[in-house]
């Protein structure tokens, strides 16, 4: 199987997020860089496909150049290839991600089977790139899925709802976009990091797309910090606590 | 107009769906527009009322053999005639997986950008909103300036108002369905075989984190004793190898919006909070005053868990509360 994953560069935001001075980024000055969870397992998921089905995984990324940091970070995960689309400092939003996406994908040599997405990037949140990709490039598309079985040319995938999940059968190639839970992301040993630090980076420009989506300013929104009523400090506060319970009505 | 895209159940309409109405209506009075909605299957017309009632003039039903099982793609590209047919200015959308993914479709087909999470709307020339990013620790004010503007609504975000207005006129609307659109069709729904009250539906929830050591026994007693309670965990206990991935509550697990939530040796990271920030109260129980989920919740206990847990049930009983 020949899989792509994709993958963004976010900063590891603490308890705390403070802006630049013109409001219109995390100020990331003392902060470490990742790829989120969802993608953690989207990179997961290609490696133990290929483990079970044979092939490559390929791992590709749209952002600045030092997104090849977390390109390595999934080539140690055991991802075989990387593809940085180099396309600056500059916010890309959903609509020219995608296009550069499926551009690159339509320009590989190789066919992929299976194009694995997170269902949404910590920062933005877009919920859309993966969609997208799919219809520029014609392919079907699940999104938010959590548990997923290839078999041959199809895929089962499941989606959970509250109470159970949705089942959807897609014939691949498909895009596919996966939640946290999926699987369990695996440590790279020491040893694969240090490899995955001299693989090589296939860097391509993409062209820049005119979102009609125009971020104006971000805000730290104001928190409730007023310290909580203590009922106590001993199991005897049970009895304060049903109080609360009975006056809520929830018992 | 105005083109919500509403879902709903035996019980009527979801309240993500509700909620992205009450958002839909401020847009449309702020532009001079009338509110119209859309709904799938031919069920749909039950819910015309409901509709009407949170100031839907007309309901369009798609509904069609074809459509009677959810098709994410075959949906988006309905939502597009439907919205081209009446000359829509915007769509909007609950913040659901199905809502997110269809206006997604629609958005690629009509290719302009789709706003998701959005929790607020200024109408001028252009639509001034304010989304959330980072699951809601962050605020973005951006401009959005699509021919059709395209965006779902943040979960528990917008207090539903009601207009109680007649019912909506039903009509009904057959989209024209190109090759392909039914490739990805749901093709069954599998029930949990875990027990209990869905974390997203449940009236409390209590949930347990690093504290608990990885014994959830008392939580769970606990639970069982309140009636509409479920048990959730955070994602730290998740990662230990405690609990199912499905019980965690946070950025990238469930989101709940309980009356009354109780985290259980949490220390509350903003990625955890963020899953719980709809919840209307919040009683901590953690060993830690200094934690921040002490500066988070309405009322806390500091004292451990595992001796706090047993007796509220303790004291639950002696009260006579039973599930």
């Amino acid at each position: 199987m020949e899989i792509l994953t994709a993958i963004k560069r976010v900063p590891e935001t603490g308890a705390k997020v403070s802006l630049t001075d013109d409001k219109l980024d995390i100020d990331t000055t003392s902060l470490g860089f990742t790829f989120s969870p969802h993608e953690e397992c989207a990179v997961e998921e290609g490696v133990q496909l290929v483990e079970e089905h044979g092939g490559n995984v390929t791992v590709l990324t749209l952002g600045e150049e030092d997104a090849t940091e977390q390109v390595r970070s999934a080539i140690a995960m055991g991802a075989d290839d990387g593809i940085l689309l180099d396309g600056g400092d500059a916010e890309w939003g959903p609509a020219g991600t995608a296009k550069a996406i499926a551009e690159a994908v339509e320009g590989s040599d190789t066919d992929f089977d299976l194009l694995l997405f997170g269902n949404e990037s910590a920062d933005t949140a877009n919920h859309q790139v993966g969609v997208r990709v799919a219809e520029e490039l014609g392919l079907p598309c699940v999104t938010g899925i959590k548990d997923l079985d290839v078999d041959g040319g199809t895929a089962v995938a499941k989606r959970e709802i509250p109470g159970g999940s949705e089942v959807y059968e897609i014939d691949l190639p498909a895009v596919v976009t996966v939640k946290e839970g999926l699987n369990e992301p695996r440590y790279p040993s020491m040893r694969a990091k240090m490899q995955a630090r001299k693989a090589s980076v296939e860097q391509t420009e993409p062209e820049p797309h005119d979102e009609g989506l125009e971020l104006v300013e971000l805000e730290v929104p104001e928190t409730d910090d007023s310290p909580a009523e203590i009922l106590g400090e001993s199991p005897e506060a049970a009895e304060d606590v049903v109080d609360v319970l009975e006056e809520l009505e929830v018992v | 107009m105005v083109l919500a895209l509403l879902e709903y159940d035996d019980d009527g309409l979801d309240d993500v769906s509700l909620q992205a109405l009450t958002l839909a209506r401020d847009v449309a009075e702020q532009a001079g527009e009338s509110l119209e909605a859309i709904a799938f299957g031919a069920g749909a017309e039950a819910v015309a009322e409901e509709a009407g009632d949170h100031g839907v003039e007309t309901l369009h039903v798609a509904a069609a053999d074809a459509l009677d099982d959810y098709a994410p793609e075959a949906y988006g590209r309905a939502v597009v005639q439907c919205a081209e047919e009446i000359g829509t200015e915007a769509v909007i959308a609950p913040g659901t997986d199905r809502g997110a993914e269809t206006l997604s479709h629609a958005a690629s087909k009509l290719d302009v950008t789709m706003a998701a999470e959005v929790t607020d709307v200024e109408v001028g020339d252009s639509y001034e909103l304010t989304r959330q990013r980072w699951g809601g620790t962050l605020i973005e004010h951006s401009r959005l300036t699509a021919e059709t503007n395209l965006l779902t609504v943040a979960a528990n975000e917008v207090s539903v108002t009601e207009t109680g207005g007649d019912a909506a006129e039903v009509s009904s609307f057959s989209p024209e369905l190109e090759d392909g659109d039914l490739r990805v069709q749901l093709t069954e729904v599998e029930e949990s075989d875990v027990e209990g009250v869905p974390l997203g539906e449940a009236r409390v929830v209590v949930s347990g984190g690093r504290g608990t050591g990885g014994d959830f026994s008392e939580l769970e007693a606990l639970v069982e004793r309140v009636p509409n309670a479920a048990l959730g965990s955070s994602r730290a206990a998740v990662n230990e190898g405690w609990r199912p991935h499905d019980d965690q509550i946070g950025q990238t697990g469930a989101k709940i919006a309980p009356e009354i939530y109780v985290p259980a040796g949490i220390s509350g990271a903003v990625q955890h909070m963020v899953g719980c920030k709809g919840a209307e109260t919040i009683l901590a129980i953690n060993t830690d005053p200094e934690a921040a989920i002490i500066q988070k919740a309405d009322w806390a206990v500091i004292a451990d868990l595992h001796e706090v847990a047993p007796a509220i049930a303790e004291e639950l009983e002696a009260r006579g509360h039973s599930e």
